[in-house]
């Protein structure tokens, strides 16, 4: 049993376990804590893909910012809000019959499609960073920039939604 | 030597995607709702990343592709929490299902 395989399967277990126990709490600030460790975790398997810079950023952006950002609205509307039951047990089943269904479909189709063998990288590549910088800025400078429009609108925006209601009254 | 290939990454990221799936459709809280929202374009980004390295046509336009998403999840986080906050505000409920003043 090799070190990858190893830390593979630890860092799948925490994703998998994460996400499970997220659906199984009944707080919601225990969500988020739990939905922590997953985001972690993948920022791990990332790291296992040689994805440093993803890696970096998913732990910077979702268990940094997206957490945090989470309980602020938990604090925000229901101060400790317990999830009662859920739906009724007649779309609950439903739901999981979807969901099993579309689980079915999609690991028959992982199971029975012959993956390509892994391409041999090059010995002297240049860094992860590196290739992502050269790559954003020549070949994806427009989507880049189209980016950086998009988060100054969703600020905007989401400035003004929140605060509109206590100007008015 | 057992060595970790393409559809162990791609079982992950299903299974994850399936748990926020079933997160999405039955919970009420819109906060929870949002949580698995996420999840499932983490599940999307493990994808990216794994078909970067061992797709057919390995190169890095995975993981650009990865940054790109997590930028707009980060943007539609901010906007729906607003949101949220700005409906808690008028209907003192973050219940899904008692937002239906357009039914």
């Amino acid at each position: 049993m090799s070190g990858t395989f190893a830390a593979f399967f630890i860092l799948s277990l925490m994703t998998i376990g994460g996400a499970v126990f997220m659906i199984s709490f009944t707080r919601v600030v225990h969500m988020v804590v739990s939905l922590g460790v997953t985001f972690i975790s993948i920022a791990g398997l990332f790291i296992l893909l040689d994805a440093e810079f993803v890696a970096v950023s998913q732990i910077l952006v979702y268990s940094g910012a997206i957490s945090i950002l989470m309980l602020f609205g938990i604090m925000l509307t229901k101060h400790n809000a317990v999830e009662d039951e859920g739906s009724k047990g007649v779309n609950r089943f439903f739901a999981f019959l979807i969901v099993a269904v579309f689980f079915g479909l999609c690991f028959y189709g992982i199971q029975n499609t012959i993956w390509p063998e892994p391409a041999q990288t090059a010995p002297n590549a240049p860094s992860n960073v590196e290739q992502i910088g050269t790559e954003v800025f020549t070949k994806f400078v427009i989507p880049f920039e189209l980016l950086s429009v998009l988060l100054l609108v969703a600020l905007v925006g989401a400035i003004i939604m929140a605060k509109k209601e206590s100007d008015s009254e | 030597m057992i060595t970790v290939q393409l559809p162990s990454f791609l079982l992950v990221a299903l299974i994850l995607f399936c748990v926020g799936l079933y997160g999405a459709l039955t919970k009420r809280n819109a906060v929870v709702v949002l949580l698995s929202i996420e999840l499932m374009l983490n599940a999307v980004n493990i994808n990216l990343v794994a078909f970067s390295k061992y797709g057919l046509h390995a190169a890095i336009t995975g993981q650009i592709f990865t940054l790109f998403t997590m930028t707009v999840a980060a943007a539609e986080v901010a906007v729906g929490l607003a949101i949220l906050i700005a409906l808690y505000r008028n209907r003192e409920t973050v219940n899904v299902d008692e937002m239906d003043t357009m039914k």
